[in-house]
């Protein structure tokens, strides 16, 4: 997880904001550092200032005045992006039509003047890496979506960049592929070791390939963290519920237990508040017998999935509780039921500003 | 009456048109040709007469430069003003396609304004160099019309060629180090090739055939329209005309044929 070991360089951004020409603020003034070597996702929906985020550390937008980009501590801001040294993977991939597979690939080393025997190796050497043999001498149009998603990531590494850029690189693909090639890019990324930064509004492909997620909420940053700080305590109602299913609960507060319709929830740290918002996550609560448990209320409605199944519980809180039971429960909607919620796996937000 | 015999039967207009207006005229057209005191041998006139053969040489030479230097100005002028948005942009790019509405006479007519006796250019390299400059009623009088009239009509495609350009393209090939320099000869140039040949054949075409500007500049350039003009009207030689007209034509066609095998698009001529 961490960079100990990582390649590449290291980016510092600070006080970036963009405002366009039209007067729309795309980004707020935001600082981010990112480590040699580590994974930063930003993860947002779209007009978030994600992509506004990555094309300033790529040298494709100029941040406003006052903003700085730093590579390994050197200021880049005024370097365009052909001398940045970065990879980029576009949305569209941008692959060049009027050359083949390898001659894509190895355009960044010919720009570079790089002997042709020496470019061939390090084709072969990425075309191997990204598994596209026997591909080397398509055209683009013969190629598969999945297919470009690789010549795409393999053209841009192979210039053994600094930083690599990707926005939203598996975005035009279909579903089931998306999720393979996922896996293949999580492992890709691990084997490089290079400071990446991603582009994406799908948080799965944010928690599975971020050593740390930035969540960014209208040109805002709302949180940074590990995956698995973002998951069990987001810092808003926002990152809470963009990121998984969450359960939203509004309660007053006495003697460290939420008041709820259903029954008192108790819950962790002393706070000297009167009421709360606080988020729940549906696989954190257990279904019991409704005698014995803390909590009841009755099933409206259940969807099997297959690995779990979904409750959906009213009468617990103010309004109904989504709950992912294992499959073995037997439930019914119109019966009543207990939940059992540990104290531990209600984050009480902070109060919206 | 049966849907088939429908279809044909509205077909019948044009095909009566097709024969009245192209195919009967254009016979005549190569049967006059052969028709002269050499019989078919005529046709290899326009080849082995040293006076045709200097025309016709002429003739291409000035389309193929009018095409070169058309498309030149043309990509650097569409693709800045594509690019960019700039007070007065609309009034410029209507102002580029305004030659459109001219006929070859009018355009002659600006070219002896310009370039003539009494002309600009004249005028002013006189009070500067005191010497008169005058090429309005030579072949470079007539370039300079044919690049006049050949710009807008190139200008409009290439245009609409770089509005389709997926911008991604020259990021990413900046992302990998090319200079603004590289990225144009790597990526924008080879995107633009199809446009270059579709609109490239007709400034082709146009400065092949046009006629009305270089007679209206002088009835002495040797360009092959006026040829046919001269020894039609003049010295009332309908073989030898008739000849030079299925040569001129047999040639643009031969060009365009080869424009159009090259974009693999559709090319239409006009002019």
């Amino acid at each position: 997880m961490s960079a100990q070991a990582g390649h590449g360089a290291s980016v510092r951004i600070e006080a970036c904001g963009k405002t366009f020409a039209d007067g729309t603020r795309a980004l707020e003034p935001a600082t981010l550092e990112i480590a040699r070597g580590e994974t930063l996702v930003l993860l947002g929906p779209s007009g978030c200032g994600k992509t506004t985020m990555l094309r300033i550390i790529a040298g494709l937008e100029l941040p406003d005045a006052g903003g700085r980009v730093l590579f390994d501590g050197k200021d880049m801001t005024a370097v365009p992006i052909e001398r940045r040294n970065v990879g980029m993977v576009f949305q569209s991939y941008a692959l060049f039509p009027n050359m083949s597979v390898s001659d894509n690939i190895g355009y960044g080393l010919k720009i570079r003047g790089v002997p042709e025997k020496e470019r061939a190796a390090r084709v072969a050497e990425l075309v191997a890496l990204t598994n596209i043999s026997g591909l080397e001498n398509r055209r683009i149009d013969q190629l598969s979506g999945g297919q470009r998603q690789r010549v795409a990531l393999a053209r841009a590494v192979a210039i053994r960049p600094g930083i690599l850029l990707l926005d939203e690189p598996l975005t035009a693909l279909d579903a089931a592929l998306r999720d393979r090639l996922r896996g293949e890019l999580n492992r890709l990324l691990r084997a490089l070791g290079i400071t990446t930064i991603y582009v994406t509004h799908d948080q799965s492909e944010a928690m599975e390939l971020g050593d740390r997620v930035v969540v960014m909420q209208k040109g805002k940053i709302a949180q940074i963290g590990t995956p698995r700080e973002i998951y069990f305590t987001p810092n808003s109602r926002f990152v809470a519920e963009f990121i998984g299913a969450a359960n939203i609960v509004e309660a007053a507060i006495e003697n460290g237990h939420l008041v709820l319709p259903g029954g008192r929830q108790p819950i962790d740290g002393d706070a000297n508040i009167s009421a709360a918002v606080a988020m729940i996550r549906p696989e954190t609560i257990r279904v019991l017998a409704a005698e014995s448990a803390p909590l009841s209320g009755v099933i409206d409605s259940v969807s099997f999935i297959g690995d779990r199944q979904r409750l959906v519980v009213s009468g617990v809180s103010n309004r109904s509780l989504t709950v992912d039971a294992p499959n073995t429960v037997r439930a019914k909607s119109g019966e009543r039921i207990g939940l059992s919620i540990s104290p531990d796996a209600v984050r009480l937000l902070p109060p919206e500003r | 009456m049966s849907h088939r015999s429908f279809v044909w039967l509205c077909l019948l207009p044009l095909a009566a048109v097709t024969v009245a207006f192209f195919l009967l005229p254009m016979a005549r057209l190569v049967v006059t040709g052969a028709e002269g005191p050499q019989g078919l041998a005529g046709y290899l006139a326009i080849l082995t007469e040293p006076r045709y053969r200097a025309t016709l040489l002429n003739t291409v030479l000035l389309a193929t430069a009018t095409t070169i230097v058309t498309l030149i100005v043309a990509t650097v002028a569409g693709m800045f003003l594509q690019r960019h948005r700039f007070p007065g942009r609309a009034i410029l790019i209507a102002m580029l396609t305004f030659p459109l509405a001219f006929p070859g006479v009018v355009v002659g007519f600006m070219i002896i304004l310009l370039a003539g006796r009494q002309g600009l250019i004249g005028d002013f390299s006189n009070r500067v160099l005191g010497e008169k400059l005058v090429f309005a009623y030579s072949i470079y009088g007539l370039f300079l019309g044919y690049l006049y009239f050949s710009i807008p009509r190139v200008i409009l495609t290439i245009m609409a060629a770089v509005q389709k350009l997926d911008t991604g393209l020259e990021e990413a090939a900046r992302s990998l180090g090319a200079s603004p320099w590289a990225v144009q000869r790597d990526v924008v140039l080879p995107a633009l090739a199809p446009a270059f040949v579709a609109s490239g054949a007709i400034a082709f075409a146009t400065a092949m055939g046009a006629f009305g500007t270089a007679f209206t500049l002088a009835t002495n350039i040797d360009v092959l329209p006026m040829l046919i003009y001269t020894e039609f009207t003049l010295a009332a030689n309908f073989s030898v005309s008739a000849a030079l007209s299925v040569g001129l034509g047999i040639i643009t066609w031969l060009i365009l044929a080869l424009a159009r095998s090259f974009s693999g698009s559709a090319v239409a001529a006009a002019g």
